[in-house]
């Protein structure tokens, strides 16, 4: 009979309900689009960050805090051996996608042909492994992308890839096809006889072993004995990589030519092992795992995730779970405000009949408890109303394929909003609307039940 | 449910006072008042307005409590009860007839009479049959469905009628329940009303200018200037 009377009492003032209802619909209908709209954010940073670095890294002991400035003092020697080891262990095989070894190692890049070097941070990987990795879509966010060629074969160890900035900082802009490119300024006679550099002048292309044409360009690079070790790359494409400090200095290379730049003649060593999981949803266990494996067969290795790996990614993700829970809370403070206004006005309109209530035997807790449940059904429907909607415009916005070129970004990239695996997104907001719509009943609610039972009769 | 003993007064006032401060003006609306209503009869309390009529029916349902003095309703001593205890004796004692009906918008006819009986807990088939056996016998058995906006006046106050006596309360307090209505309509609900009150055995306090209904008061009780001018028993 409550539930009756609370619902009846809904429709009685059909258009303060209709108002208060709508209110919470927007709120929800803006929390779930800015919420799915974060989710997209963080499934395309977490998407971008598996597909480079995978889910965990392999490192030996160290390496993560010092080995940048000796990598090849930081190899993993047996390196097939603990990668057989990993991908033979029950518990972890099942959620393994790719297990590959990568060599991290820095130099000097030079096009000598326009006498240019540059410093680099370099990455080897095994050519098939990388494009299998490149094809890690968990959420879906990336079926809309073109995949472009990885631009490292198998078959030809001497094929890499640069970032676009060190594409246009060694003079490549020309043949890597490297847009918004700048002209290069002109050097006077003196810098140049200085310099002793040769004229700007477009670079022949050379045909490297696979006989593919690229431009070529110099590897420097010190051994782990101290010597210096120089292997040429055949640039087959530049390629964006977000951020300009990274994107001039980046250098993608296949796994043998990064081991033969850093260990020379001596033992081959990998200094990483990247494993690529089916679901992001395994890392914690697969890395308890991975420590206790290692443990257990005393090895001197360390596991790193990709959020450590990428400190990007969680600063985006702070950053977008900090506007979403701000938005949300502005939501949450209009609905209410907006149920408190309504209720209030709601118990004004009604006092004779609380106070009939009350004669007839009514008690206190129990007139709060209609108005409490006045505001939790008006909070449900509005609620249950905005996700709907949230979720339709979603879709609705989605299938528009929108584009958008964010920050850091060469090309436009889609816009979207996560439609899939939110039930829990939605759920929380549905849950967040209804408890603010609920708490804020308890203050007209409280007001209802304090009436004297007299002076509501007498009120007009 | 608390009744009065067979014998016993139905209300008993034992110099009772009832004082309003408001905003510091402070206003004596009853005065030393002492008298019995008797159990079973109609008694009316008359007097001109600003008397102390409504004053002293809010005493006598347990919806305000004196400032001095000992009032008993029903055999309890209303000022010894804190403010749950008095919404659950009047629940289960005490029921009302409002001058402008007061019964809830938003229920039909059928759960207006119904909701007293909810308050108490009653089960679903008892209060199903109590509920149609009262509509009945106000003669609204057909007008159940309908909401109180769909009703007349007439009709509003034998919903109202129902409601008080569906749960066999021990005393029914009547605020003016023929000031809204025509004297014809006015003449069938004092008809009514006396022959639930015979049937129920409930005891009957009316607040009136009417001297129809006047006319078949069992006891009155005048009251003038906050204070007790006559009592008459029939």
């Amino acid at each position: 009979m409550f539930f009756k009377i609370a619902f009846r009492n809904i429709l009685r003032n059909g258009r303060r309900s209709l108002m208060t209802l709508l209110a919470i619909a927007v709120g929800g209908l803006s929390m779930v689009l800015f919420g799915e709209f974060v989710g997209f954010v963080r499934a395309s940073l977490e998407t971008n960050a598996v597909q480079n670095v995978g889910h965990l890294t392999v490192y030996r002991k160290g390496f993560f805090d010092y080995g940048s400035g000796n990598p090849a003092a930081f190899g993993i020697s047996d390196y097939g051996g603990v990668m057989r080891l990993i991908a033979g262990d029950a518990a972890i095989a099942p959620s393994l996608r790719v297990i590959t070894p990568t060599v991290s190692l820095t130099g000097i890049v030079g096009n000598f042909e326009i006498d240019t070097s540059k410093t680099f941070l370099g990455t080897g990987y095994v050519p098939a492994d990388r494009e299998a990795m490149r094809r890690w879509d968990e959420h879906g966010v990336a079926r809309r992308r073109v995949l472009e060629d990885s631009g490292l074969r198998a078959d030809d160890e001497t094929r890499g890839v640069v970032g676009v900035g060190l594409g246009r900082v060694l003079g490549l802009c020309g043949p890597l096809h490297i847009p918004n490119c700048p002209p290069r300024p002109e050097l006077t006679t003196a810098l140049a006889s200085d310099a002793g550099a040769a004229p700007d002048v477009p670079l022949e292309l050379e045909a490297s072993p696979s006989a593919v044409t690229a431009p070529r360009v110099d590897l420097l690079a010190a051994t782990v004995s101290g010597a210096p070790n120089v292997m040429s790359l055949y640039v087959t494409r530049a390629e964006s990589q977000g951020a300009r400090e990274l994107d001039e200095n980046f250098v993608a290379m296949s796994f043998t030519l990064a081991q033969k730049l850093l260990y020379g003649r001596s033992e081959p060593k990998a200094t990483g092992i990247v494993l690529q999981l089916q679901h992001t949803r395994d890392i914690a266990r697969v890395r308890a795992r991975l420590e206790a494996l290692f443990a257990e067969h005393h090895l001197e290795l360390e596991v790193r995730d990709f959020a450590e790996r990428e400190p990007f990614y969680r600063q985006a993700v702070g950053m977008f779970s900090a506007i979403f829970l701000f938005i949300s809370l502005i939501m949450g403070v209009i609905v209410l405000f907006t149920v408190v206004n309504a209720m209030g006005t709601s118990v004004v309109e009604r006092t004779t009949e609380i106070g009939t209530s009350r004669a007839l035997g009514l008690r206190r807790g129990a007139v709060r408890r209609m108005f409490v449940l006045e505001g939790a059904m008006l909070g449900a429907l509005g609620a249950t109303v905005g996700v709907a909607l949230g979720q339709l415009v979603a879709i609705l916005f989605n299938s528009t394929r929108s584009t958008w070129t964010p920050p850091g970004s060469a090309a436009p990239v889609p816009l979207e909003v996560l439609t899939t695996h939110t039930g829990q997104l939605l759920a929380g907001i549905w849950v967040v609307l209804v408890v603010a719509a609920t708490v804020a009943a308890v203050i007209p609610a409280n007001r209802a039940a304090r009436l004297k039972v007299v002076d509501a009769l007498r009120h007009v | 449910m608390t009744s009065p003993s067979a014998n016993g007064p139905a209300v008993a006032f034992d110099k009772v006072g009832k004082v309003y401060d408001d905003d510091g003006l402070r206003v004596v609306a009853l005065e030393n008042i002492s008298f019995e209503i008797l159990p079973r009869r109609f008694t009316m309390i008359v007097g001109p307005s600003g008397s102390g009529k409504t004053t002293l029916l809010n005493l006598v349902g347990c919806i305000d409590a004196p400032s001095s003095g000992r009032l008993r309703v029903c055999g309890r001593d209303i000022g010894a009860m804190n403010d749950q205890q008095l919404t659950d004796f009047r629940s289960k004692n005490v029921a009302f007839v409002f001058q402008n009906f007061n019964l809830l918008p938003v229920l039909t006819a059928y759960e207006n009479v119904e909701y007293p009986l909810l308050l108490l807990g009653t089960p679903v088939a008892d209060r199903r049959q109590k509920t149609l056996a009262m509509l009945e016998a106000v003669g609204l058995a057909d007008k159940r469905e309908h909401r109180p906006n769909q009703l007349s006046g007439g009709q509003k106050q034998r919903v109202a009628i129902a409601r008080a006596l569906v749960k066999g309360p021990a005393l029914v307090l009547a605020d003016e329940p023929t000031a809204n209505l025509d004297s014809h309509t006015g003449a069938e609900i004092i008809a009514l009303m006396r022959d639930v009150q015979e049937k129920h055995a409930a005891s009957f306090v009316f607040s009136t200018h009417d001297p129809q209904l006047i006319s078949h008061a069992d006891q009155t009780v005048a009251i003038r200037d906050g204070q007790l001018d006559l009592r008459e028993v029939k």
